[in-house]
């Protein structure tokens, strides 16, 4: 099952985008963020944060801890509003947008503690998130009219095929909450995949994976984006998954970015190095 | 169907109708064939108003998650306007069942009003907000109806609100056909006893049909994952507010039929019958038949109902009692021995509950 509907999906090749938009100002991205800040009181914990998003593209967002890296996914689907800039997500603005709003406009995400819905199935967590796309009032389903019968089937037909992805449909009756983290983890990219987003964000997805489970993440990642063709952005601290699949990096340090490029360029950076490990003794 | 029986949850919910549906058989036949005692007799429908308070304050407080201390509030708002919508339709309706529904439908459609009305501030706020203005909300009913003074005669209906505590029902001005519906203090008087235990049995059962299907749909589970994670429900675009009003309103609605039929079962009904006891009262019997528990609810509303009325002699120490078994359950529920025990002795029942809940 779950290798069929990659199969079907055809492994298509994919242009490389860059979150760079030096480079690439042809395309329309899906997320476009312009002198996006905000303070905490006096601190300004992200500053003058610019960053442009291709419609097919895995960026990669790394930096220190304490850096702000979960900040910008805060501020990206409005858990903050922010303090200064603008976010736009394929051209239009979220300004004013809640959390729910801006995931109808196709921003999905994964929380990096995660956040199951504990005491229901795996099953029902995936049909949560299909929430906006099933369509029948509470009237049709307080007299279980046709259209609840037929939305419904619809609902756990998507919602098995969704838990294929990460071959998870034998555990569809059991809770979220009995899970095994790499479990939990993988549940909360299907739920968020749910929704039908046009940009996922993925808040540290190998937090506690072994090195097997991560090159197995890291596959699926690119599964993912090639089969739904969406935008991937990741926060992750493991470098070998940050380096091996994102096409984009952009290094924050102290809610400042401070570099951007490709793996390549961003291992290679002296900003970036003296963020990581320090300054370098002189002689 | 073969396949929907397999389903766990379609199971439950099954049994769960059919338990009702048995119990209502059994006690109406013994009800037809006289048998029953004339104080088991005058418990069928409280029993049955009580049930659907509990299964209506579960849909609040187990499935959505919210304490709210008012339930008896909204059940009062129901009770009084059921009464009136009943008694003053007296001439116009003769038929003594649809003046019933009529009253059970008025008395949910204001409790609705009354949900929507505290909703809309409080359920913007969390936790235990909404514990304080649905306590204040209940006291503040049971103020309010205290001084009303309703008639009814040719001309309509005469509403008064005795604020200064002077007036009385001569004060309305009715003509000389005029009945009093509610006197203030005194409560509504001389209502027509039109509750019977076959209406509060479809009550149950309708309640029970909608709380059940809608927890098992595309609403109930937006419900549910706002009850389980609240950052995360919205980070999938649901709308938080609006599944929460819902759920709440509901809930008020269910509250208010069960208060319309419940007032519609005694002759006279004073406002203090709906204090901040009542709502407790009803509050224990979801605790203990377990949150977000149809069935238990059900199960605890009638053992807690019925238990006090039949030992009468021990009624001193009803609370007192109460209070002990709430003790226990929770202590018993919350002691992973004790589960541990329980799941020993029952291996099937631990597997469910690591299945459902």
């Amino acid at each position: 099952m779950a290798k069929k509907v990659f199969e079907k999906g055809k492994m298509v090749p994919v242009p490389s985008h860059s979150i760079i938009p030096e480079r690439d100002l042809h395309k329309s991205p899906i997320l476009e963020c312009s002198h996006l800040g905000i303070d905490f009181g006096g601190l300004a914990a992200v500053k003058d944060f610019n960053i442009t998003v291709g419609r097919t593209e895995i960026a990669g967002l790394i930096g220190p801890n304490g850096a702000g890296k979960t900040t910008v996914f805060n501020l990206l689907t409005k858990v903050y509003h922010p303090t200064r800039g603008t976010i736009l997500v394929d051209g239009m603005d979220t300004s004013g947008k809640t959390p729910a709003q801006v995931n109808r406009m196709g921003i999905a995400r994964t929380f990096q503690n995660i956040r199951l819905f504990n005491n229901l199935s795996v099953e029902d967590n995936v049909k949560i998130g299909l929430h906006n796309h099933t369509r029948y009032n509470a009237l049709s389903s307080i007299f279980r009219l046709p259209s609840y019968w037929k939305q419904e089937k619809i609902a756990h037909e998507s919602a098995m095929e969704l838990l294929s992805i990460f071959d998870m449909q034998d555990l569809a009756d059991h809770k979220a909450g009995s899970l095994p983290y790499g479990a939990q983890r993988r549940l909360e990219i299907v739920r968020a995949l749910a929704t039908n987003p046009s940009l996922l964000l993925l808040d540290e997805p190998a937090a506690g994976m072994n090195p097997s489970e991560t090159v197995e993440l890291m596959e699926n990642i690119v599964k993912i984006r090639d089969t739904f063709q969406i935008a991937i952005m990741l926060i992750e601290h493991d470098m070998n998954l940050v380096m091996g699949i994102c096409e984009g990096i952009c290094v924050l340090n102290f809610g400042q970015i401070i570099a951007k490029g490709t793996a390549e360029e961003i291992q290679n950076n002296p900003v970036v190095i003296e963020a990581y490990l320090g300054k370098q003794k002189e002689g | 169907m073969k396949n929907l029986l397999k389903k766990k949850t379609t199971r439950t919910d099954f049994l769960t109708y059919l338990g009702v549906i048995v119990a209502f058989v059994i006690m109406f036949a013994l009800q037809q064939a006289d048998m029953l005692k004339n104080s088991t007799q005058g418990m069928l429908v409280p029993v049955c108003c009580f049930v659907v308070m509990a299964v209506s304050l579960n849909l609040t407080v187990g499935i959505l998650g919210e304490l709210s201390l008012g339930h008896a509030g909204f059940m009062s708002v129901g009770a009084f306007s059921g009464i009136i919508a009943a008694m003053s339709l007296e001439q116009s309706i003769p038929s003594d069942l649809a003046r019933l529904i009529i009253a059970i439908v008025v008395g949910a459609i204001c409790a609705a009003i009354a949900g929507f009305i505290v909703g809309v501030p409080v359920l913007r706020l969390q936790g235990d907000y909404l514990a304080i203005v649905t306590l204040a909300f209940g006291e503040i009913i049971k103020e309010l109806i205290n001084c009303l003074i309703v008639g009814y005669d040719e001309n309509g209906l005469h509403v008064m609100f005795n604020l200064s505590g002077k007036l009385s029902v001569e004060n309305l001005n009715m003509t000389e056909n005029g009945v009093a519906i509610i006197k203030g203090a005194q409560g509504a008087v001389g209502v027509d006893k039109l509750a019977t235990f076959p209406m509060g049995f479809v009550l149950v059962m309708l309640c029970l049909v909608i709380v059940l299907n809608l927890v098992r749909s595309r609403t109930g589970r937006a419900i549910l994952s706002i009850r389980d994670n609240r950052i995360a429900a919205e980070s999938v675009g649901i709308n938080v507010t609006k599944y929460r009003l819902m759920a709440f309103v509901i809930s008020a609605a269910m509250a208010g039929s069960a208060g319309a039929l419940f007032g519609l079962n005694y002759s006279t009904l004073s406002s203090t019958r709906f204090d901040f006891n009542t709502s407790i009262l009803v509050l224990v019997y979801v605790v203990l038949g377990g949150l977000g528990n149809i069935w238990g609810s059900i199960i605890a509303a009638v053992v807690l109902y019925v238990l006090p009325e039949a030992l009468r002699e021990f009624n001193d120490y009803r609370m007192l009692v109460y209070a002990i078994v709430l003790i226990l359950v929770m202590l018993a529920t919350n002691n992973d021995q004790f589960k541990a025990m329980l799941g020993r002795i029952l291996p099937k029942r631990r597997k469910g509950a690591a299945a459902n809940g």
